[in-house]
């Protein structure tokens, strides 16, 4: 008798989704699906809002990356007034190192949490663990030290971009054409010195440096399974500079294949004709895909994992170090091993850290030319932003009538660009730990969780769970009848 | 004529006739205003400075003090009225302080925090209440208007005197409207005049928001209260 499988919630990521794997009559698994059930309606809300206040509102899609949100929402307004890389004349030094900057601290903070909250906890105690253990409270108990630097560099991260948006979270700063505010040296040398019990920079960079050690110890420990576990081929997409390699903040779309040849690279002003999206009845996220490939072949990942594999080279000394023993690895081809994208995280924490010494360093960041105010002429009434979100390509899509009333917005983030992956990878890890097993067990449970995890998916763009959360697994038959039931 | 009148049980010493509300303030009592405006006329439109005056409420911006008045201001009863009131006005529009631009800025927003709001007792309306935005500066945000009519009473077109913003309908179904001609003949600094004039933000200037960074903005560098009661420099 075939069987479904039902994992709800998923627990530590961003908002609500559930997992159902389907087995046939010998417990093989036949399809295995992630549906985010919650539905958000963004888009549609917006519309009827001045266009000026739409990236505050967006922003409040995710208690997380909202940094992100808020600088792709800018970035569009920037567009529909005139202004920006768009119509050539860009913002001014100061504006735009300043988003760098928020942009790198949510990139540092942000990433530190995801790892070292999220993941490391299954790393040090193993996906078997129990529940109890496996989490940031366990991870307390058995390395209070590391713990202790990692809340100071996370805290640390957290109070820059309250420096830079004035809260921690949903602060405001980006306007349209410019910013609000630059960093005052007093400002600037508290993060420089470390004051107010705050790192230094230099600290914040040598405890950067501690996710990597991490992995690499747990690598060498466990090479087989972090390299086996749902390794999942796909195209990696990032925005690139006009050097080629990753921009985080502004450049071109580009996707690369499994060799690393460049298969797509466009404008995200012209997004519309090479993406589209798919739907599916069971799940609320859509699955974006490059359109002359079809969904199969076209769906692309995002995030740390696909930056590393599109980029060659990162501007930052230990970085580019680190960057260069993970092409090393895969040999110069693209790296498809899932939790390789831990791997990939720790690089950018670094690389994060290390930009964020390069921008307090900058003198433009004191300078009060913040904002450029175009002739109500050069309106343009549609924009384009796109920026890379911890979690990879984030695009805002506005348009707005002539009397400044947003009347559509498109937003495609960074995790229904990964929506296909995720999923792929969610059948993967069925395969290799359910398939022709009568019992669910909790580490089957979680190793799913695991994979998804991986991504650091934002379902909702909600708030990073923190503890245990109820999990519950059922089982069906395929008159939908309750036959086995596990809760935690 | 100099008179006594005693608000929650101080004695207090001023002249017959003046603005309760400004004794108050003047005498440290702190009574939250939303549509009245210091040397202009009174308006009472939105009850959020009830108080007990000899024992019935009253709006407070428009009682006279007389000899021998007693007056109830922070009273639990008279509070939480006063509180009720506010919490009314959110609940009746679609208020979302988290994005609107007058935030920091915001006249009723401030009032909320002195009251002690954190949430409304009363079911939300959520009233569709469209925008008007064909005027080239103005922006009117109908969502966010709490009908205090100070727009009403007080902007009007410097050449022909006309009003620029006025009432349609009637009971429920009242709303601002504004004259986009009179409106598109503002120079800046009346534009300037109309948004500061508005307590909250349904009078925006198109394109300009967000200029003052979070931590700089009006009633985070003092507080309604302070500027009411002209405490450590603040004014209103």
């Amino acid at each position: 008798m075939s069987k479904k499988l039902v994992i709800d919630p998923i627990t530590r990521i961003e908002g609500h989704g559930k997992v159902v794997v389907y087995l046939d009559d010998n417990h093989r698994v036949t399809d295995a699906r992630v549906h985010v059930v919650e539905f958000r309606g963004f888009e549609k809300f917006v519309q009827g809002h001045p266009f000026w206040e739409a990236p505050m509102l967006l922003q409040r899609a995710c208690g997380i990356c909202f940094v992100s949100h808020h600088l792709s929402g800018a970035k569009t307004l920037d567009d529909m007034i005139g202004v920006g890389r768009r119509s050539g004349s860009g913002l001014t030094p100061a504006a735009e190192k300043m988003r760098r900057l928020g942009h790198f601290a949510q990139m540092l903070q942000s990433h530190v949490t995801a790892y070292f909250y999220l993941v490391v906890p299954e790393m040090l105690f193993g996906m078997d663990a129990p529940p109890a253990q496996r989490n940031v409270l366990g991870l307390i108990e058995a390395d209070p030290d590391l713990v202790k630097r990692v809340v100071a560099l996370r805290k640390w991260g957290q109070e820059l971009i309250k420096a830079v948006f004035g809260k921690r979270m949903h602060g405001i700063h980006s306007v349209p054409g410019g910013v609000n505010k630059n960093l005052s040296a007093a400002e600037r040398d508290r993060f420089l010195r470390g004051e107010d019990g705050l790192l230094s920079i230099d600290e914040v960079v040598e405890f950067a440096q501690d996710g990597l050690k991490l992995f690499h110890a747990f690598h060498e420990k466990h090479r087989g399974t972090v390299d086996g576990f749902g390794v999942v081929p796909a195209l990696n997409m990032c925005l690139v500079g006009d050097d080629g390699n990753v921009d985080y903040y502004h450049g071109k779309i580009r996707v690369v294949d499994d060799a690393k040849n460049i298969v797509r690279e466009f404008d995200c002003h012209d997004y519309l004709d090479h993406i589209s999206e798919a739907v599916e009845e069971w799940s609320y996220m859509k699955f974006p895909f490059l359109k002359e490939l079809g969904r199969e072949q076209g769906s692309v990942r995002v995030g740390p994992l696909a930056r590393m594999n599109v980029t060659k080279s990162l501007p930052t000394p230990l970085a580019q170090a680190a960057l260069e023993r993970f092409h090393a690895y895969t040999k110069g081809r693209a790296n498809n091993m899932t939790l390789h994208t831990n791997w990939a995280r720790t690089i950018e924490v670094i690389h994060a850290a290390e930009v964020i010494r390069d921008l307090l360093l900058d003198p433009d960041l004191q300078s009060d030319r913040l904002v450029l105010t175009p002739s109500p002429a050069a309106w343009t009434g549609e924009g384009v932003g796109v920026v890379e979100a911890p979690r990879g390509t984030l695009l805002h899509h506005y348009r707005a009538n002539p009397e400044g009333n947003i009347t559509f917005v498109n937003l495609i983030v960074s995790t229904t660009q990964n929506n296909e992956v995720i999923n792929r990878t969610v059948r993967s890890v069925a395969d290799a730990y359910l398939n022709g097993q009568a019992d669910i067990t909790e580490g089957m449970m979680n190793a799913i969780e695991v994979g998804i995890r991986a991504y650091d998916p934002c379902f909702s763009c909600a708030t990073h769970a923190l503890g245990q959360m109820p999990l519950q697994v059922s089982v069906f038959d395929a008159a939908g009848r309750l036959i086995d039931e596990r809760l935690r | 004529m100099s008179i006594q009148i005693t608000i929650d049980g101080m004695e207090i010493n001023t002249e017959e006739g003046r603005t309760l509300v400004e004794v108050a303030a003047e005498n440290g009592v702190y009574i939250p205003t939303l549509c009245y405006l210091r040397n202009q006329s009174c308006l009472g439109t939105c009850r959020v400075c009830a108080v007990r005056v000899n024992g019935n409420i009253s709006a407070g911006c428009t009682v006279r003090v007389g000899k021998d008045m007693v007056v109830e201001v922070n009273s639990a009863e008279v509070a939480d009225m006063r509180k009720a009131i506010v919490e009314m006005l959110f609940a009746e529009g679609n208020h979302n302080c988290p994005s609107c631009e007058k935030s920091g800025r915001c006249q009723l927003q401030a009032v909320g925090y002195e009251v002690g709001m954190t949430v409304a007792r009363f079911p939300y309306r959520f009233e569709k209440r469209p925008p008007e935005f064909a005027a080239g500066k103005i922006w009117l945000e109908r969502d966010r208007c709490i009908f205090c009519q100070r727009c009403v009473n007080l902007m009007r077109d410097a050449a022909s005197g006309k009003k620029i913003f006025s009432i349609s309908n009637r009971g429920h179904r009242a709303r601002i409207e504004i004259d986009v001609g009179l409106a598109d003949a503002m120079p800046p600094e009346q534009v300037k005049q109309a948004v500061d004039l508005c307590p909250v933000g349904a009078i925006l200037e198109k394109r300009i928001g967000y200029d003052e960074p979070i931590g700089q903005r009006k009633y985070e560098v003092h507080s309604l209260r302070e500027r009411t009661l002209n405490t450590e420099g603040a004014s209103s």
